[in-house]
C-alpha cells in the first residue's frame, strides 16, 4: 500500500498540450502512471503520446472515469483549473504550478469547501513536485528513479531537499511507501498535518521523513499530531537555520514573520513532541536508518 | 513588492481611507513649496524608505516654519537611513513626503495580513497605537483585537463595528473607522496585497480619525494583473545584487557572508546555506536557479555571484531531477569560460546521468574541487575558503 496514489489510480493532466505539460506528461506515462487523458480547453479530440484530450474536466470524467488529476497550467489560470477538477468530482489533484497568486488561492480553499467532505477534492500543492509511490504512479515532475519502493514515507514543502532525502535513504538501501511534496506556498492544499494523518493510517508506512522550512505554522500543528496522534516514528529536518528574518527565501511561504516561524523555534517544537531531529540536512538518511533500527 | 509610504497613502485615499494634506519633494526646495501648498503653520517632513521604524533614526521630523522644512528635508536627501529593519548598509532617501502636521488625541493600530492559520484575511487592531506591532504583541497584548474575513462575501460592516467598540472609540467616531476597515479590505483583495498597515490611526482634537502612516505590501505572483502597481517599484530601495537577480529571473537573496552559493531549488538552497553554516562558513547568498539549469542559467548565476566582491569562493550543488547531470556539467564549462572564476570553486553534483556529468567536469581541465554529497560539499567549500585566506595572508606576509 502506499497513500494518495497506487498503480491503477486513473490519472488526466490539466494542460497537457503546453510545453510543459506535454514533457511530463510523458515523464508520467514512462514511469509507468495510469495516465487516461488530458485537458485542455479549445484542443478536445486531439490526443498527445497516445492519450485523448478533452476540452473539460468534467468531459474527461465521463469518458475515462479519472479519479485524479495533474494540474500543469500557467499560474494565471491555474487556481481556475482546480476549482473545475473540485467541482467534476475528482479525489485528488496535484497542482505543480509556481506562482499561483495568494488571492486566487483563497478563493480556491474556500470553494473546495462547498462539497460535502465525502465529495470535497483532495489538493496537494501548488508550487511542488507532486506525488511518488515508487514502482506505481508519479504524478508530478520528480526523479522517479532516484526513489526506491519501500516503506519510509516523505513529506516536504521542497523538490529538491525531498529528492536530496530520498536519494540519500537509497545509498543506505532504505525504500519509499510514498512522497509527497505539500509545496512551498503560504497557502496551500495540504498541510503536514493532513499528510501524516495518511500515514499513520498506512499499514505500509513504518516512518516517516518530514521536512519542513521556515515561515508559516503547519510544522507547529503537525507537531500537536506528533504529539497526541502518531505512533510511528518521525524523522524531521527544517531547513533555514541561516535565513535572515523578514525575506522571502525562494519559495513564497518561505519567510519568517512571526514568532514561532523560524527554523530553530520550529526544530525545538518538534524535538519536544519526540520527533529525531536530522541534525544536518546531509544527515537525514542516515536518522532514518538509526529510527529504523531503533524500531525493529 | 514593497512600497512606499506616500504611495500606500495615494492608494488608501482612493479606498476612501482620509490621510493628511501632503506632497512629495525630490529637493529641499520642493518640500519648502509643498509646505507652503498644504499651508497651516507645522508640519512632519519624512524620509520615503522601505522600511519601518523611521522616526527612531530621525528620518521623520516635525517643523514649524518653511525655513526649517527645507533644512529639515536637506539633511535628509541623500542619507542612508539605518533601522532595525533595513541592516547595517541602510537605504538612501531620494524622495521626502512633507505632510501637514495634525493634533493627535489617541493612536490607534489597524493592520491587515495574509492569515496562514485560516488561510484568510485578517484584520488585526490594537489601541496601543505607534508602537510596531511586535512590541505591542508582547507588552501590551490585551489590547488586539483579531477579526477574520470570509473571503466569499468580504468583510462585513458588523465586524468592523465590533473592532471600532472593542477600541473603545467614540460611537460618534466609529462610522468612520469602519469605512476606513472596510477600504483597506477593498484594496487589499482588489490589488492583491499581502499586507496593509496604518500605524498609527489617530484621533484628532476636531474627531477626525486619519491614516498618520500607511505601509503597503503586494504579492509579487499577482504583480501581472496589476500593471499600475508593478510601476511603484523603486529599484534604489533595493539590494543591487538583488536588483539584477530579479531583472535575469533569478531568485536571489543577499546575506553577509563570503561564500557564493549556486543551487538548483529553494530548499535544496536554504539546506546548502546551513551546511555552509555548520561547517564553519559564513554564505553569501541565496540562489535558486530553477528546475532547468539550462547552461545560460547557470551562467548567469556565476556573474551574478561573482559580481558580489565579498565573495571568496564558490559552491555549485545541483541535484539534477528532471535535468540531466551531463547537460548541467556542460552548462558550467560554458558559463566558466565564459566568465573564468578567480576564486575556489567546489561543484557537487546529483541525480540523473551524475557519472556522465562529473567525467565531463574531470576532463574539463578546469581548476574544480569536487563533492560527492551535501556534507563533503559544505566541507571543501569551507576548507577552501580558509587555505585561500592562509594563501594571501602568505602572499601579503612575503
Amino acid at each position: 500500500m502506499s497513500i494518495l496514489v497506487e498503480r491503477t489510480t486513473p490519472v488526466i493532466i490539466q494542460g497537457i498540450t503546453g510545453r510543459i505539460g506535454a514533457f511530463h506528461a510523458k515523464e508520467m506515462i514512462d514511469y509507468g502512471t495510469n495516465v487516461v487523458g488530458g485537458v485542455t480547453p479549445g484542443k478536445g479530440g486531439e490526443s498527445v503520446h497516445g492519450v485523448p484530450v478533452f476540452d473539460t474536466v468534467k468531459q474527461a470524467v465521463d469518458k475515462t472515469g479519472a479519479t485524479a488529476s495533474v494540474v500543469l497550467v500557467p499560474p494565471p489560470f491555474a487556481a481556475d483549473s482546480i476549482m473545475e477538477s473540485a467541482d467534476a468530482c475528482l479525489q485528488l489533484c496535484v497542482a505543480i504550478t509556481d506562482g499561483i497568486p495568494a488571492g486566487d488561492m483563497i478563493r480556491v480553499k474556500r470553494y473546495m469547501r462547498r462539497y460535502r467532505q465525502e465529495n470535497r477534492l483532495r489538493l496537494i500543492g501548488p508550487n511542488c513536485a507532486g506525488v511518488i509511490s515508487p514502482g506505481k504512479a508519479l504524478l508530478g515532475i520528480m526523479p522517479g528513479h532516484i526513489y526506491e519502493p519501500g516503506a519510509v514515507g516523505i513529506v516536504g514543502r521542497s523538490g529538491t531537499l525531498g529528492y536530496e532525502a530520498a536519494a540519500q535513504m537509497k545509498e543506505l538501501g532504505i525504500g519509499v511507501s510514498t512522497s509527497v511534496g505539500i509545496g512551498g506556498d503560504p497557502i496551500n492544499g495540504s498541510s503536514f498535518l493532513d499528510v501524516l494523518r495518511l500515514f499513520e493510517a498506512d499499514p505500509d508506512t513504518k516512518a516517516v521523513v518530514m521536512i519542513g522550512e521556515i515561515g508559516g505554522p503547519q510544522e507547529a500543528e503537525a507537531a500537536e499530531f506528533l504529539r497526541d496522534h502518531m505512533t510511528k516514528p518521525v524523522v524531521a529536518y527544517v531547513a533555514g537555520l541561516s535565513a535572515p528574518k523578514g525575506r522571502r527565501m525562494g519559495h513564497a511561504g518561505a519567510i519568517i514573520s512571526a514568532f514561532g516561524e523560524s527554523a530553530s523555534e520550529k526544530v525545538e517544537i518538534l524535538r519536544d513532541v519526540g520527533a529525531t531531529i536530522a541534525p544536518t540536512p546531509a544527515e537525514i538518511g542516515s536518522s532514518v536508518a538509526e529510527v529504523l533500527s531503533q524500531a525493529a | 513588492m514593497e512600497i512606499h509610504e506616500y504611495q500606500a497613502k495615494e492608494i488608501l485615499e482612493g479606498f476612501g481611507v482620509p490621510v493628511p494634506p501632503g506632497g512629495l519633494a525630490y529637493s529641499p526646495e520642493q518640500a519648502a513649496y509643498r509646505a507652503r501648498e498644504i499651508g497651516g503653520d507645522r508640519w512632519v517632513v519624512k524620509a520615503q524608505v522601505h522600511s519601518g521604524g523611521r522616526g527612531k533614526v530621525g528620518g521623520i521630523k516635525l517643523v514649524s516654519d518653511e525655513h526649517e522644512v527645507e533644512d529639515a528635508a536637506d539633511e535628509l536627501f541623500g542619507k542612508r537611513l539605518v533601522t532595525h529593519q533595513t541592516g547595517p548598509e541602510g537605504k538612501a532617501v531620494y524622495r521626502v513626503y512633507v505632510e501637514g502636521a495634525v493634533d493627535i488625541e489617541r493612536e490607534l493600530y489597524l493592520g491587515f495580513v495574509l492569515d496562514r492559520k485560516s488561510e484568510r484575511i485578517m484584520v488585526v487592531a490594537s489601541a496601543a497605537g505607534g508602537m510596531e506591532i511586535e512590541e505591542i504583541a508582547a507588552a501590551r497584548p490585551e489590547t488586539i483585537v483579531r477579526s477574520v474575513v470570509e473571503p466569499a462575501v468580504g468583510v462585513q460592516a458588523f465586524q468592523c463595528r465590533e473592532i471600532a467598540f472593542e477600541l473603545g472609540l467614540d460611537a460618534a467616531l466609529v462610522p468612520q473607522l469602519v469605512n476606513i476597515i472596510l477600504g483597506c479590505c477593498k484594496a487589499f483583495e482588489e490589488l492583491d496585497a499581502t499586507m496593509v498597515e496604518i500605524n498609527p490611526l489617530v484621533v484628532t482634537g476636531d474627531g477626525r480619525v486619519l491614516a498618520l502612516d500607511a505601509k503597503m505590501t503586494f504579492d509579487d505572483n499577482a504583480l501581472y494583473r496589476h500593471p499600475q502597481i508593478s510601476e511603484l517599484r523603486d529599484k534604489s530601495q533595493e539590494d543591487p545584487r538583488e536588483t539584477q537577480a530579479a531583472d535575469r529571473g533569478l531568485n536571489y537573496v543577499g546575506l553577509g557572508g563570503n561564500i557564493g552559493c549556486i543551487v538548483n531549488g529553494a530548499g535544496l538552497a536554504m539546506a546548502t546555506m546551513d551546511m555552509i553554516k555548520l561547517a564553519g562558513g559564513e554564505p553569501a547568498n541565496f540562489l535558486d536557479i530553477g528546475g532547468g539549469a539550462t547552461p545560460e542559467r547557470v551562467a548567469k548565476a556565476f556573474r551574478l555571484v561573482q559580481s558580489d566582491r565579498k565573495v571568496e569562493a564558490i559552491l555549485v550543488n545541483i541535484f539534477a531531477g528532471i535535468n540531466r547531470c551531463d547537460w548541467v556539467a556542460e552548462g558550467i564549462i560554458q558559463a566558466l569560460e565564459k566568465a573564468p572564476v578567480e576564486v575556489p570553486l567546489v561543484v557537487r553534483l546529483a541525480g540523473t546521468h551524475v557519472e556522465q556529468g562529473r567525467k565531463i567536469l574531470a576532463g574539463s581541465g578546469l581548476p574544480l574541487i569536487h563533492a560527492a554529497t551535501l556534507a563533503e560539499a559544505a566541507d571543501r567549500v569551507v576548507t577552501a575558503w580558509r587555505n585561500s585566506q592562509g594563501a594571501s595572508v602568505r602572499a601579503v606576509m612575503s
